[in-house]
């Protein structure tokens, strides 16, 4: 039989100057299983909870409804109180009469009635509710980070020195990410391989941290605490263990020079073997099997390449003996690994500034002539050309001719904001990096003219406005505010035609160089990513956060993190950020041994062989579920022979929405915590 | 004679709807008040039997409300709810219930002021209606087989 | 908007709109055209009892009325069983193609349309432009030119509604079209490049405010020769009659020497297929292009 104790909270003046709360105890009273009812000035002070603990205790109630505010509010302190004082949390809950009543209705009978019949539903609900106990679910302590640019790093760096083992997973041949590309940072001038170098030497050198590079996730399957991830280490054609990175073989390479490479945006240009940059982490080459003059005969002549004789000059200039470092036999290798959380730091990519590829999701910016004229090139080739370790060895030359340009035009917002053509997002960098970049030019071609065109100038950050003003001042960078409609080129030169909106006059420039400030867009490949780990992603293909404000590191799935620009277009220094933050929540998560869920989760009854279940394995549920959490189990005889397959839910990974609840045919399965008993129970008493 | 109070069930998700009617009361904005509230985690909970259900015991009117689509803070619960709507709304005329009686929306938990519009929107919408007296009779009979 | 599905063309019988200017101040585009194509050995059948496509006063005063008028057009040609209509004027194309994606798109103003023009329509009409038509007969032209144009430095100008509204028209960049070039290039001509292929010529206001006219057309002109170019190619009756007809008035308002023969790209075709020149109207311009030695 229901013990029920009803507790009506005044709130001050909050829920009493509206509802007359000693006659709504006074009704209470008289309530199906109530065996206790009072009204109090604050329930949730102290001595408040006193009152109410002393209540279950003498008393010995079996239930508890708090008449008071939100339980957004206060929902957990009740239920702690109740906890305390022994009796099991979930048997308390609360009526809701001061935000959903008392501050809503103006009539003092027309609250007080709504009121009671609030309270009435909730003592109707309680008597049916069941002590439930937290769910306890093992959790692994190995983290996988997916992505070695400097928001993986950071994470696993962070994890590792924590006393966690970290799998970082990396799809280049060296892990660094963009930052490596870029020359110098802003607000500083920091050199970014300067600063990031140590890192990557840390990251990879680091007794807890495994690096898997020129690799990629292959599946990810499991929940929180509990996955297991397939990684699929790509044949690099060379053998790690024997490779001393003495790069002979890059230089023997018939086609070395020969092929624009990414680093370089292809501003410079490496062989079919190669390492990818001088500072590279690990410093071992792999070959590109797509390039590679003996692959692309074998692949031709359709027989396997270690038959094939064409070309091998890498091998040949290889000096480990007795077996060579070249490995033309290698194969791509999975690897299985368990891990407790994953954070995915897989960073971003730069629109090209030219027309759109097939299947690209924008129109581009054909009017910039970025495919036509070799001299309008992006904001990250523009770093390549400053960068010291470039092509051009930091010196800044026209890619046409190789002279120095004495005018650059630096246009912003290329595909950035643009509804029509382009994505509507800020890129939030570009202004702070084209002004590091007239800076740059400026110091470098003392001469030289530098006109940057603008809509605004978004410069927030710590000596981030400074920094501007400095580039505006103190290096003459000339800023005029309008867009630029069309580059062409006549003669050497490159006609540029903008408008200057604050005169309100039309300007063309005869430029040598123009740099577009590009938009960074998601990973090509980002919704493919997004659904290997149960990630969300938006319109824009960038993943996810669970609360815009509040949860910005973790994604939609438990014990999947979020870090760096993969979230969304970021700074270093946010990315920096972003990484220890994730690393935190992935600690908190490994701080205990089992992980405390809410048992607030769906459950498939279970009945005596042979029925088993009421279950018919219609598996409604498990198409319904946005959590994945409903499981095909075979219930087996002692033989080992299936006799029923029905459906169960996993506790680890089960939400809680009562989706399946509602796609039941058969009413096997319930949400603790919301039965459809509980609820009907609450609709009986309306 | 007493004008017609209509009584209004309303099932709404505790993420969205159920925060932005707390957001409601936390700006003061006032409203209606025939109705009552059950919170469910998510409108994919819902049971249309939950439905039926409400109008047997005695509402006029039942408001079902959840997140937006796309904003489900279970991913997909309220597509599902949706739906099931558009297959159960078929049902309702067959069922002896008026359509109008019954009202499917989508509060964000930032939107109180339209959640406070909603309730009265509804209230007078049941208010012309009248009172939902089909079901009486099987109440009675309930009723009347409990007492004895 | 969609438009209505593209059939392949048929290699051998053509639809053919020539509209209002190419039987009138545009004649020469006319004569070239159906030059080229009859020594390519295709048919051009013009659509019977065709009307104006309402790209002038018609589209900016009505648009229904505008709408109905091209619908016409192109309900003729499906009764006549002319599933490709090349439409050398590209004010006309853009009409035709802005009225097959609105019906298409919007059932109740095709009911409509329909009603008015008292015939119907069920798509499957395609209009296609002067350079679709080259591109499309590449093979049948570079098989039969020999030296072809020799070299002839050609600088291509689009215009305005070649290749805009890019949602409409659906044809190369809007921004940066390379097309003409293309075209220009198999036809063993040297494109060259120059940065006023897009820009606007002043062409609507080529009676209401010739000043401007005269100032925007003469940039272009002035562009082009300094990129080196002998004649400029067109693809439209406006781009010819203001950047050609108006070249005196601009060299004698601005003390300058043009001289740039404003040639259509059907006559460039004729003339490296080797048709005389007589019969692709050469004569007709205000600028005349000079005979090339052998």
């Amino acid at each position: 039989m229901s013990r029920i104790g009803v507790f009506i909270c005044h709130c001050g003046e909050n829920i009493a100057a509206t509802v007359d709360c000693p006659r709504v105890a006074r009704e209470a009273a008289s309530m199906p299983g109530v065996v206790h009812s009072v009204d109090y000035e604050y329930l949730c002070s102290d001595p408040g909870q006193s009152l109410i603990k002393d209540a279950i205790r003498e008393h010995r109630l079996s239930g508890v409804v708090v008449a008071s505010c939100s339980p957004r509010m206060h929902e957990t302190t009740f239920r702690r109180a109740a906890a305390e004082a022994g009796l099991n949390p979930f048997r308390c809950e609360m009526a809701n009469i001061r935000e959903q009543c008392s501050w809503v209705h103006a009539d003092r009978e027309q609250a007080t009635r709504k009121a009671v019949d609030l309270i009435r539903m909730m003592v109707h609900k309680v008597a049916r509710n069941e002590s439930l106990c937290p769910i306890k679910v093992p959790v692994n302590k190995t983290a996988l980070v997916v992505g070695g640019g400097i928001a993986g790093i950071q994470a696993a760096l962070d994890i590792a020195n924590a006393g966690h083992r970290v799998i970082l997973v990396e799809r280049e041949p060296s892990i660094g990410g963009h930052m490596a590309q870029l020359s110098e940072t802003f607000p500083t001038l920091d050199c970014s391989q300067c600063i990031l170098t140590p890192r990557m030497v840390e990251a990879a050198s680091h007794p807890n941290i495994t690096l898997h590079v020129y690799s990629e996730i292959e599946s990810l399957t499991g929940f929180i605490g509990n996955f297991e991830v397939k990684i699929r280490n790509k044949a690099k054609s060379v053998d790690l263990g024997l490779c001393t990175g003495c790069g002979a073989c890059t230089l023997a390479c018939p086609l070395a020079g020969r092929i624009g490479n990414e680093f370089d945006r292809g501003l410079g240009k490496r062989g079919a073997v190669y390492i990818p940059f001088p500072q590279a982490v690990p410093h071992k080459p792999v070959i590109d099997r797509a390039k590679c003059l003996r692959f692309q005969a074998a692949q031709k002549k359709g027989i396997p390449v270690q038959d094939c004789s064409v070309c091998g000059k890498c091998a040949d200039a290889c000096p480990i003996a007795p077996r060579k470092a070249i490995d033309f036999s290698q194969e791509d290798v999975i690897i299985t690994e368990k891990v407790g959380a994953v954070v995915i730091a897989t960073g971003y990519e730069l629109y090209t500034g030219g027309r759109p590829r097939p299947g690209d999701r924008y129109a581009g910016c054909g009017e910039y002539g970025y495919d036509d004229y070799p001299d309008v090139i992006n904001g990250m080739q523009f770093e390549r050309l400053a960068s010291a370790s470039g092509p051009t060895q930091g010196r800044i030359l026209r890619p046409s001719d190789g002279l120095e340009p004495q005018t650059v035009v630096f246009v912003k917002c290329v595909g950035s904001r643009d509804n029509a053509k382009g994505f509507t997002y800020c890129s939030k960098v570009c202004c702070m990096y084209t002004a590091k970049h007239a800076m740059l030019y400026r110091h470098k071609v003392h001469a030289g003219r530098a006109i940057v065109f603008y809509m605004d100038v978004r410069s927030p950050g710590k000596g981030f406005d400074e920094f501007v003003r400095r580039a505006i001042e103190d290096d003459d960078a000339c800023y005029i505010r309008g867009r630029v409609s069309k580059i062409t080129r006549e003669g050497g030169k490159l006609l540029v035609q903008g408008a200057d909106t604050l005169s309100g006059e039309q300007v063309e420039v005869m430029a040598d160089m123009v740099v577009l400030a590009t938009a960074m867009t998601a990973r090509h490949d980002a919704d493919e990513l997004a659904r290997k780990f149960r990630a969300a992603y938006d319109k824009d293909c960038w993943l996810t956060e669970a609360h815009p404000k509040l949860r910005p590191v973790e994604s939609a799935t438990a014990g999947v993190f979020l870090a760096g620009a993969c979230q969304g277009p970021k700074d270093i220094p946010d990315s920096v950020a972003q990484a220890s933050a994730a690393a935190g929540k992935v600690l908190v998560l490994f701080s205990s041994d089992e992980l405390q869920r809410e048992p607030l989760v769906a459950r498939v009854n279970r009945t005596a062989p042979p029925q088993y279940s009421t279950c018919t394995g219609c598996f409604a549920c498990k198409a319904a579920c946005p959590a994945g959490a409903i499981e095909v189990e075979d219930i087996t005889d002692k033989a080992g022979n299936t006799v029923k397959s029905v459906a169960r839910v996993n506790e680890g990974v089960c939400q809680g929405c009562g989706t399946c609840v509602a796609a039941c045919r058969s009413g096997s399965i319930e949400l603790c915590g919301f039965t459809d008993e509980q609820v009907f129970a609450q609709i009986d008493a309306l | 004679m007493a004008e017609f109070e209509p009584k209004i069930a309303a099932f709404v998700c505790t993420w969205c709807t159920y925060a932005g009617a707390d957001l409601a009361g936390t700006s003061r904005l006032q409203y209606a008040s025939n109705v009552r509230v059950i919170k469910l985690p998510c409108t994919g909970r819902i049971d249309f039997h939950f439905i039926i259900k409400a109008f047997e015991r005695g509402a006029d009117a039942v408001l079902v409300s959840g997140c937006h689509p796309g904003d489900c803070h279970y991913t997909a619960g309220n597509y599902h709810a949706r739906r099931r709507w558009t297959v159960f709304r078929k049902l309702l005329e067959f069922a002896g219930i008026e359509p109008d009686r019954v009202t499917f929306a989508w509060v964000s938990a930032a939107e109180g002021a339209k959640w406070a519009s909603l309730v009265n929107e509804v209230t007078e919408k049941a208010r012309k209606l009248g009172p939902f007296t089909r079901y009486q009779r099987l109440n009675e009979i309930a009723e009347g087989e409990a007492e004895r | 908007m969609t438009l209505p599905n593209q059939t392949p063309r048929s290699t051998c019988t053509l639809g053919y709109y020539p509209g209002c200017a190419l039987h009138g101040t545009s004649k020469e585009y006319d004569i070239s055209v159906r030059a080229v194509a009859a020594e390519l050995g295709q048919e051009l059948r013009e659509i019977e009892d065709w009307n104006c496509c309402g790209a002038s006063a018609g589209h900016s005063t009505n648009r229904k009325l505008a709408a109905c008028l091209s619908l016409r057009n192109l309900a003729l040609a499906r009764q006549q069983n002319l599933k490709t209509v090349l439409t050398p004027c590209p004010l006309c194309s853009k009409q035709l193609l802005s009225a097959a994606a609105e019906v298409a798109a919007n059932p109740q103003v095709r009911s409509e349309a329909e009603q008015t023009i008292e015939m119907s329509f069920g798509g499957g009409v395609r209009a296609i432009n002067y350079i679709q038509y080259c591109t499309d007969s590449l093979d049948a032209i570079s098989s039969r030119i020999g030296e072809g144009l020799r070299g002839l430095k050609a600088a291509c100008y689009y215009g305005c509604l070649l290749t805009r509204p890019p949602k409409v028209v659906q044809f190369d960049d809007a921004e940066h079209p390379t097309s003409m070039e293309n075209v220009v290039r198999a036809l063993k001509g040297e494109p060259v490049e120059f940065s006023c292929k897009t820009d606007c010529c002043g062409g609507g206001f080529t009676q209401s405010h010739p000043e401007a006219v005269l100032r925007l057309s003469r940039k272009i002109l002035e562009n082009a020769k300094a990129a080196g170019a002998e004649v400029i190619a067109v693809a439209c009756p406006m781009c010819q009659v203001n950047l050609d007809m108006r070249q005196a008035a601009i060299e004698k308002r601005y003390g300058i020497s043009l001289g740039l023969p404003i040639v259509y790209l059907s006559q460039l075709a004729g003339l490296a297929l080797g048709i005389d020149r007589k019969k692709l109207g050469l004569g007709l311009h205000f600028v005349s292009m000079p005979e090339r030695g052998a």
